[in-house]
């Protein structure tokens, strides 16, 4: 059973602490809505729930695989881009989501074009197409809004719906707003 | 298997950005000047050759250390690593196998050329290539341990020298001594044991190092 909980976590970077007593219970199809001002600890609390940093209180409990969107994009940048995708495709041997999921974040056209010749907004695109090439059952997105034109918000939108539709859980981190109905909302 | 995925990446990587290309220009351009400034005395050339060899190679060894590991980190792919649960020593161990693959065969080819600036005869070359091929692995262990330690450090190409090269010592010793003299088999032998112990510790020390520039 997909799941993600958080329990009284509490986070410190550079000895100054970020938050405390941040708690979530989210099970499938569920969402959460991180928000706060800059340097609140947005990325901390996605990095915490990924399992990349250790909180300094508290307990995160996961169930089920996670994917991650964080600021880089993680796609080797002289490569096209459907290579950089298919390189973490054949990581996670999925490679057969690469063409839908090119599709479904309208950089279809793109494929064939080296990574590092993307505008801001196609390079998130890109870092959310391989989010879903990877099928994960948890997705952890860390500002996926930046940098898009309307439109493509509004694809986001729908993607993040059709994941929780699919049974998956959404955490967003963001300082844009993003239409998630029925989100937890997360004030840092 | 994501080890080899992970160094055919790396070696994909070194050739693509030509990077492959510099430590071998460096360490023959190494080997040409020494024998201007020491002179054409052929005899002298001969004798201090194999050594100026190794010496060349550790240099072309830690020459490409800044992108071994700093990219990765930068980028978030040590992180996307993380997130599927790959292990952090695994993705050292792969970046020495393909750091290895990368400079040390074509380093080896040059080897060749060089020894041929220095008139070594062919049992001596044979010597130095049998040496290289066991001291290489040694010095890229050495090389990603150091990439590792200084990946969340601003211009840490000098530092890495610095960090790198005492720990090379050994490598230059066995590597040099195993040319000839009294004792060149168990030169021979003690290199192949310095290779092996940096080999076998170069993953989890890496791996810890990598752990701490990513918090």
């Amino acid at each position: 059973m997909t799941r993600l909980a958080l329990a009284g976590v509490a986070c410190a970077r550079g000895g100054r602490s970020l938050f405390a007593g941040v708690s979530l219970a989210l099970g499938a199809g569920d969402a959460a809505v991180v928000t706060g001002a800059n340097g609140a600890g947005k990325s901390t609390l996605l990095r915490v729930a990924a399992g990349l940093l250790a909180p300094v209180a508290g307990v995160v409990e996961r169930d089920g695989s996670v994917a991650l969107l964080s600021e880089a994009a993680a796609l080797d940048a002289e490569r096209t881009l459907r290579d950089a995708l298919g390189w973490w495709a054949g990581v996670d041997g999925t490679a057969g989501r690469i063409a839908a999921a090119l599709t479904a974040t309208g950089l279809a056209d793109l494929a064939e074009v080296p990574v590092r010749w993307l505008s801001t907004g196609q390079r998130r695109r890109a870092g959310m197409a391989r989010v879903l090439v990877q099928d994960a059952d948890i997705w952890l997105l860390d500002e996926p809004a930046n940098g898009l034109d309307t439109g493509s918000v509004a694809v986001l939108e729908g993607i993040v719906a059709d994941r929780r539709a699919g049974g998956g859980i959404v955490v967003v981190a963001t300082h844009l707003p993003l239409a998630m109905p029925g989100a937890m909302q997360v004030a840092l | 298997m994501i080890v080899w995925r992970i160094a055919w990446r790396d070696v994909r990587r070194g050739w693509a950005s030509g990077g492959v290309l510099l430590p071998v220009a460096f360490f023959l351009l190494v080997a040409t000047l020494f024998p201007f400034a020491i002179g054409p005395d052929a005899a002298t050339l001969a004798r201090v050759g194999g050594g100026v060899i190794w010496a060349a190679a550790l240099l072309a060894a830690l020459l490409p250390v800044e992108r071994l590991i700093a990219p990765d980190l930068d980028a978030g792919v040590l992180d996307q690593l993380a997130v599927r649960g790959v292990a952090l020593p695994v993705v050292a161990l792969a970046k020495l196998i393909g750091h290895w693959a990368g400079f040390a065969p074509p380093l080896m080819a040059a080897a060749v050329i060089a020894a041929g600036l220095f008139g070594l005869s062919g049992p001596a070359l044979l010597r130095v290539e049998l040496g290289l091929l066991i001291g290489t692995p040694g010095l890229a262990a050495l090389a990603v341990v150091t990439a590792a330690l200084t990946s969340g450090l601003r211009g840490a190409g000098a530092l890495a020298g610095i960090v790198m090269l005492p720990f090379a010592i050994p490598i230059v010793i066995f590597g040099a001594g195993s040319l000839g003299g009294v004792g060149a088999a168990g030169a021979l032998k003690l290199l192949g044991t310095v290779s092996l112990l940096l080999v076998a510790g170069a993953p989890v020390v890496a791996g810890a190092a990598m752990r701490m520039s990513q918090d």
